[in-house]
């Protein structure tokens, strides 16, 4: 660290200093304070997250009522700075509207993953023999399929909306997450400080608990946002494909689909979904970039 | 478990002083560790169906004593199963057969004996790598006082006992109770790896190589420190080491283990004076002196132990012994005293009358 030569002039600040010690995320912060780009980054996300959730504040328009006399208005069209869309429905409230959706089925399917698969990882890793085998089998059937197919199949067993979707894209992003924790604690468990808290006696959920969970967290949480600009990305794919959100929901995948076959008509309009599921995608791989530089923190 | 007969259940006091001092003069006292064959084979896996194909014969049918304040040392090559050793005593890994008495009680005995929980309680361990040892997410006081809290002390009173346990330690539990193991020097995180093993009482220690990976000036701290905390807490401690000169001066007595198998066991002077196995001869003929005059000037061993998965017949260091005749190919040597020391056990047929070997006959006549 560059800044620990500066010591505080006052031995009394230098004492309280030493005797806090300075936690592993702690340093995590430090770094990822001096990084821009992912501040940036998560400033923007940060953005984009207040302008979905209070999205009356920042649209004028009702996202749903269109009009047949204003259908594919330009970009820049004075009460429609977006433009509309095909139906006449204002594209900037739909596209804020929209990321509601969009970022629920990208945030939610990883968030379950991470609990279930996490869980079976860790549990997995730690266990070992037989139950790792049992669990690592069953991941690698779920394996055998694209994570695009899966969801693709859940979805057409089971219909369309935001529900089956989101289940479908957490059934298939299962299995990596349980491969990464697995592979994880695997490297942990067999490192003397799990033997000496074996050797106090304590139970192996303790010491999951005490010593496999946070140093096992950290890689997981940073797989885990990568894993969310995928699910963003599938979900709007499955929307697309009419099998995610249904129409008149705003969604960027579903807006794609259907200002697609306006895109010799008005190409601007047509591509604004698309740059907005690009850009919170990218955001979020960016981030999670940032996040794993910040905490491979050399101890 | 066969170890039935050396149950002991006599009303001795728990911790009888001076166990060490008996040692030195002969005296009966009663093992506070007894370990009979204990055998642990690792199997290597491979093939299609995960089928064995081998088995590293690690630890093969060991057995000593360990008594009540003494401090046994361990010594030996790398990969002669002294690790393998502390890790099955403290049943880290289960023995494939053997067993291990701790106080009079068959550990992990079904009816009668002593669980693992309580086992842990009683001995602890302390890790050749001051740095793997210690969880890095935790302050270093949590890492101390993780055993009192599962052994169900409160968080409060569980950091209590662990800043008591830096200051035995010799750190001031105000700098370092809440530092990382990163912010630490590796003989200051010995030092919390020792305080670690300590929380729980227990009565004996295991130090696995515990201060190899030290520089010597640290080391000699660390030494001294361990000397200390025995004699102030009636410590018993199991010392295993590959450095012949630590484990002379901390030892009461010495193992020399060979590839799986313990060679020779004695009081660590007369053992250290006059080396009865051909491969303590030459083990101790290693060790650097500082006379220049009595300079080694030929490698007393060439070559690396024989592998563990296939080791040779009968006296497994046959192949490197310059004594080597063919009864010791044929018939792996009993651990037996001489008729002259009955404090010592070596394991070498030219020390047993008629055992076959040429030497064996001439050496007893004469």
């Amino acid at each position: 660290m560059a800044n620990a030569a500066i010591l505080p002039a006052d031995p009394a600040i230098a004492l309280q200093r030493a005797r806090q010690g300075k936690s592993y995320w702690r340093r995590v912060w430090e770094r990822l304070r001096d990084d821009k780009v992912t501040l940036a980054v998560i400033g923007v996300l940060v953005m984009l997250l207040i302008m979905v959730v209070f999205a009356p504040w920042f649209t004028v328009h009702d996202p749903y009522t269109g009009s047949v006399l204003r259908r594919l208005k330009p970009v820049g069209t004075p009460g429609h700075w977006l433009g509309t869309d095909e139906v006449g429905r204002d594209l900037w409230s739909r596209m804020v509207y929209g990321g509601r959706l969009s970022l629920l089925a990208g945030v939610v399917p990883v968030f379950l993953a991470l609990l279930i698969g996490g869980f079976l990882g860790v549990l997995a890793g730690y266990a070992g023999g037989l139950l790792n085998s049992a669990v690592m089998r069953l991941t690698d059937v779920l394996y055998a399929f694209p994570s695009i197919l899966l969801a693709i199949a859940i979805t057409g067993i089971l219909g369309a909306g935001l529900q089956n979707t989101i289940l479908a894209l957490t059934i298939s992003f299962i299995p990596p997450v349980i491969r990464i924790s697995e592979s994880v604690t695997t490297q942990v468990r067999h490192l003397d400080f799990v033997e000496a808290a074996r050797a106090s006696g304590a139970r192996p959920l303790t010491i999951m608990r005490y010593h496999i969970l946070n140093n096992v967290l950290g890689p997981i949480l940073v797989y885990a946002t990568s894993l969310i600009s995928i699910c963003i990305i599938l979900a709007a794919g499955l929307s697309f494909l009419g099998l995610g959100v249904t129409p008149p929901s705003a969604e960027w995948g579903l807006m794609l689909n259907n200002l697609r076959q306006a895109l010799w008509v008005s190409p601007l309009v047509a591509a604004l979904p698309g740059a907005m599921i690009f850009i919170t995608s990218m955001c979020f791989n960016l981030m999670s970039d940032g996040l794993r530089q910040a905490m491979d923190v050399r101890l | 478990m066969a170890a039935d007969s050396r149950v002991d259940v006599g009303d001795k006091p728990r911790r009888p002083a001076g166990g060490a001092d008996a040692c030195v003069s002969g005296a009966p006292s009663r093992p506070l560790l007894a370990v009979e064959s204990l055998t642990k084979h690792f199997p290597l896996k491979g093939g299609l169906l995960n089928r064995t194909t081998a088995v590293v014969q690690a630890v093969d049918r060991v057995s000593f004593d360990v008594r009540t304040g003494e401090t046994l040392g361990i010594v030996g090559e790398s990969g002669c199963g002294k690790s393998t050793t502390a890790r099955l005593l403290m049943h880290l890994i289960a023995p494939d057969s053997g067993s291990i008495v701790f106080d009079g009680l068959v550990v992990g005995a079904a009816e009668g004996g002593l669980g693992l929980r309580d086992l842990h309680r009683q001995m602890q361990m302390v890790f050749q790598d001051s740095f793997a040892s210690l969880n890095p997410r935790l302050p270093v006081a949590m890492s101390i006082a993780f055993g009192p809290f599962v052994h169900g002390l409160a968080k409060p009173a569980a950091l209590k006992r662990a800043s008591e346990l830096l200051e035995a330690v010799g750190l001031d539990p105000l700098l370092y109770a809440n530092r990382y193991p990163h912010e630490l020097s590796g003989g200051q995180r010995q030092r919390i790896n020792i305080a670690r093993a300590l929380a729980l009482e227990p009565r004996i220690v295991i130090l696995d190589e515990a201060v190899s990976a030290l520089d010597k000036s640290v080391e000699a701290q660390v030494l001294n420190l361990l000397v200390d905390l025995k004699a102030q807490l009636d410590l018993t401690y199991v010392f295993i080491s590959h450095d012949l000169n630590v484990v002379r001066y901390i030892s009461d007595r010495v193992m020399v283990m060979y590839l799986g198998k313990v060679l020779e066991l004695g009081p660590v002077d007369r053992l250290y004076r006059d080396p009865q196995h051909p491969y303590t001869q030459a083990l101790l003929s290693a060790m650097p002196s500082m006379d220049p005059r009595r300079r080694t000037v030929q490698a007393p061993l060439s070559g690396d132990p024989p592998n563990p998965i296939s080791p040779p017949s009968g006296c497994r260091f046959r192949t490197r012994c310059p004594y080597a005749e063919g009864v010791c190919a044929t018939m792996p040597p009993a651990l037996l005293s001489p008729p002259d020391d009955k404090l010592r056990a070596v394991a070498c047929h030219m020390l047993v009358p008629g055992s076959g070997h040429s030497r064996a006959a001439v050496e007893i006549n004469a």
